[in-house]
């Protein structure tokens, strides 16, 4: 017999193993979306570990996301880096970001908590649009195929695509189950469950709080950073509300507050888009319909069902 | 003589929104002493408990600390300094398991997973909630969660544990558990009881401090206590103080 | 035209945009002052009056006095009627959660919005004002040491605009007379109070939160009927306006309804100044950034007269 702690990291990495497999036998079309999923699960993943794990929710985070795209389009665009010093650039945007914002954020709780992030995270689209000679507004900017060679290898070739997508998806993933296993995710649970408590503990919850907040927009601008360079496209869409309620609701999908959660939201909302955009222009009225679903019947997200009926062990 | 005292409490004032609801509040817990601290009704009992945990900040006095003035620490620091508290309203990680609840108290001073769980199991024993190590907390019965709330306490391993009314809703047979709990603690830790229940503190306390609208009204052996008038007269002419 | 005369018209036209954003962050106001829940879908609630009114006054045929009155007489009570049903069937469900109802009202959003495009289409639609005579106004203008009144070119304002700032006067004063001389305003006082002890004194507390909810669309419905004569009727229509009555809700204390609308007087008045002096981009990036430090810095709103 297994352990819990053994099963919860085998069942991991099966994951990892099957989406690395995967890429050999999809058709072309499901191959490029899964490498766009795995980008979007990625930031989800940041998402979730503020608010899945520390119960903290934000709905700003797409500044953070935003922090990465431009952090490094504009500075392969502008400046004419390489794509590793881009890719610091913009994850290094996305922490200074994320710490300034959670300094002044968390001096609010709830529902003020929740209005601050959506403001900053909108005065960040409005710069973004403000400044439009740079950054070209809302029909944003594309980035030559020639700009995004990484070693020698060109990262809009599909299999390179798909490789560094599947990369920082495993990068994430073992971050988040790390973390979330360590003594330092645990205290961030006991956050989430019990924040005065906690506190009562004898633990700087503020501290934890803010370190959470500093990773979680990090790994945002990571996963942001990655999309300008594979996919090429920096748009003022990927700041604007929406990619603030995106993670919310990939998270609240798959599970807040599980491992896998965001990837398992990630793919089936991709999808159930996908499909209806097919059918009609208002594809938005699926999101809202399942948002007001999971607030009602399912909190727990499919991962939380699961965790809850079957695998105990899971993380 | 503030300096042989683990908790000191010098002037303590606090008003809110102009009224004051504690007034020059002094008082001495020498190391190793179960003090009790009782008071009817509204008599600043919460109050000066959240200023000494560090919930709330004094209007002026202070605190002292195992040496240190902690008067503006916040509260998680006079913690890691050897303060435990337990909540007055239960207060512990509900879906969590209990064995969970307890390490997240114990981790914070113990570095060693296998430490911790030692610290569990000890803490778990003491209390009498062995048998429950796997249980999700909020499943266990009210009186359980009661004794839970002060494994916690105890796993933190204080030098000083602030038990606010942790008799409050416990059966006959719980509250007999509780009392050698204590009995068994005395000595080891310093204890600071917040208490209703006079039969617990004649019991249990070495000492007791009498709270009275904002101000300590008397101090002494719970024998003491017993016999004054001033105590009496403070509990609505001593019905609760029953003989 | 002189600077005078330009900051005059720009405080008639903030006098206008004040008067409308008072109505919607009332409505605002009141849902977050009695349930204690943001309800996202607040601008939704307001577009959905715009569009409702179009539809009406198409129906209506062809006198614009007549569908503009008839709009105005029914669009609220059925946008209010949605939303009490939103109330009882979903927000009761999740039992009125902050964070629940703020996603159950984000997806609330999206229906609306979706189901308007699907139905009513991506096109903006205009909806002919009731009345509309220009009224020039004078400015006093000083000449050789004498004092001499004159009209300047462009400087006017529609008869319809200023009817829209009394309308909004009017409706702001039944709304007080409502919560502070009626029954039912002290049932919603109440329940603001202290929904428990509300509860324990046989309020029905379900019904008073679907009427509260209910109302607060409708203020929304209503400023939307009443604005949209002068803009027009689009699906997207209701991004702004919530946006707007975030800013005021918070600045005015959230909850309280005298400070949003003194907050309403003065993001409407500051708006028409500041895209004076501004770019439209520029003011919204100070807006947005300002009602952040606000709450960060004074969570009770500037006046600190609201709950925390």
């Amino acid at each position: 017999m297994m352990s819990d702690s053994k099963k919860d990291c085998f069942a991991h990495g099966g994951v990892l193993l099957f989406l690395f497999a995967l890429q050999f036998f999809l058709p072309a079309y499901h191959h490029g979306n899964m490498a766009r999923i795995m980008v979007l699960a990625s930031y989800a993943i940041g998402y979730n570990l503020l608010f899945g794990y520390t119960g903290l929710l934000s709905l700003g985070h797409a500044i953070f996301f935003a922090a990465g795209l431009y952090g490094s389009g504009l500075a392969i665009s502008q400046f004419g880096f390489s794509v590793g010093v881009a890719l610091v650039i913009g994850v290094a945007a996305g922490c200074v970001l994320s710490a300034v914002i959670g300094a002044l954020a968390l001096r609010t709780e709830g529902v003020a908590f929740m209005i601050v992030t959506l403001m900053f995270a909108q005065a960040g689209y409005l710069t973004v649009l403000y400044f439009g000679e740079f950054t070209r507004g809302d029909e944003g900017f594309v980035l030559a195929h020639a700009d995004r060679v990484l070693w020698g290898v060109s990262l809009s070739d599909q299999t390179s695509k798909y490789f560094s997508a599947f990369s920082l998806f495993c990068v994430s993933l073992i971050m988040c189950l790390a973390l979330v296993r360590s003594r330092f995710g645990k205290v961030l649970i006991a956050i989430r469950e019990n924040e005065e408590r906690t506190q009562m503990l004898g633990y700087n919850v503020v501290w934890y709080k803010f370190c959470t907040i500093i990773l979680s927009g990090s790994i945002s601008a990571l996963a942001g950073a990655t999309y300008a360079l594979l996919f090429g496209y920096v748009g003022a869409s990927f700041a604007s509300v929406e990619y603030s309620i995106y993670p919310l609701l990939w998270v609240l999908l798959g599970g807040a507050g599980t491992v896998i959660g965001p990837l398992v939201g990630m793919i089936f909302m991709f999808y159930l888009i996908d499909l209806s955009s097919g059918v009609t222009t208002a594809y938005m009225l699926v999101a809202g319909v399942v948002l007001v679903f999971l607030a009602v019947f399912a909190p727990q997200g499919v991962m939380g069902e699961v965790r809850s009926r079957i695998w105990k062990w899971l993380s | 003589m503030a300096v042989l005292s683990l908790l000191s409490a010098q002037g303590l004032s606090i008003k809110f929104n102009g009224l004051s609801v504690l007034s020059d509040v002094s008082f001495d817990v020498p190391k190793g002493q179960v003090r009790a601290l009782i008071g009817p009704n509204g008599a600043g009992k919460t109050t000066l408990v959240g200023l000494l945990s560090g919930r709330l900040l004094p209007s002026s006095g202070t605190v002292h600390f195992d040496g240190q003035n902690v008067t503006n620490w916040p509260s998680h620091k006079r913690i890691v300094q050897g303060m435990g508290y337990t909540f007055q309203i239960t207060s512990i990680f509900e879906t969590l398991r209990v064995h969970e609840n307890v390490a997240l108290a114990a981790r914070r001073h113990q570095m060693r997973d296998t430490l911790v769980n030692e610290v569990v199991e000890w803490a778990l024993v003491r209390v009498g909630l062995a048998e429950y190590v796997n249980d999700i907390a909020g499943d266990l019965s009210y009186g359980h969660q009661r004794l839970l709330e002060i494994a916690m306490g105890l796993a933190q391993q204080p030098k000083l544990l602030i038990l606010d009314e942790p008799t409050q809703g416990l059966t006959e047979s719980d509250i007999e558990a509780f009392k050698a709990l204590i009995d068994d603690l005395r000595g080891e830790v310093t204890v600071l009881l917040i208490e209703h229940n006079m039969d617990v503190v004649m019991q249990a306390a070495d000492f007791v401090t009498v709270l009275e609208s904002g101000q300590v009204l008397f101090e002494g052996v719970p024998s003491d206590v017993k016999a004054s008038a001033l105590v009496r007269a403070a509990y609505l002419g001593g019905a609760n103080a029953k003989a | 035209m002189d600077f005078g005369p330009y900051l005059m018209l720009a405080i008639m036209e903030g006098a206008l945009t004040a008067a409308v954003l008072a109505l919607t962050a009332s409505g605002l106001a009141l849902v977050f002052g009695v349930m204690r829940v943001v309800n996202v879908a607040h601008g939704e609630f307001f577009m959905l009056g715009a569009v409702l009114a179009w539809w009406v006054t198409q129906l209506a045929g062809g006198s614009p006095v007549l569908g503009f009155l008839l709009a105005l007489c029914v669009v609220p009570v059925l946008v209010g009627m949605l939303a009490a049903f939103v109330d009882m069937t979903i927000l009761k469900r999740i039992n009125y959660d902050p964070e629940r109802t703020i996603v159950a009202t984000i997806g609330i959003l999206y229906i609306l919005q979706q189901v308007t495009l699907m139905t009513y289409g991506p096109e903006a639609r205009p909806v002919a004002p009731p009345f509309n005579a220009r009224i020039a106004l004078p400015w006093i203008d000083m000449s050789d040491g004498t004092l001499r009144l004159y009209w300047p070119w462009g400087l006017s304002i529609t008869s319809y605009k200023l009817f829209v700032i009394g309308a909004a006067c009017v409706v702001l004063l039944g709304l007080w007379a409502l919560m502070t001389k009626t029954k039912l305003g002290l049932l919603m006082r109440a329940t603001e109070q202290d929904r428990e002890m509300a509860l324990a004194f046989g309020i029905p507390v379900q019904r008073i939160y679907a009427i509260a909810f209910g109302l607060g669309a409708g203020m929304a419905a209503l400023a939307a009927v009443l604005i949209v004569p002068i803009q027009q009727a689009h699906y997207l229509m209701g991004g702004d306006p919530l946006l707007l009555s975030f800013i005021v809700v918070i600045i005015g204390g959230l909850g309280s309804l005298p400070g949003a609308i003194l907050a309403a007087l003065l993001i409407g008045l500051s708006d028409g100044i500041i895209s004076i002096f501004f770019s439209p981009t520029l003011a919204k990036i100070f807006a947005t950034l300002f009602v952040a430090f606000v709450l960060v810095f004074r969570p009770k709103g500037l006046w600190g007269t609201g709950k925390p």
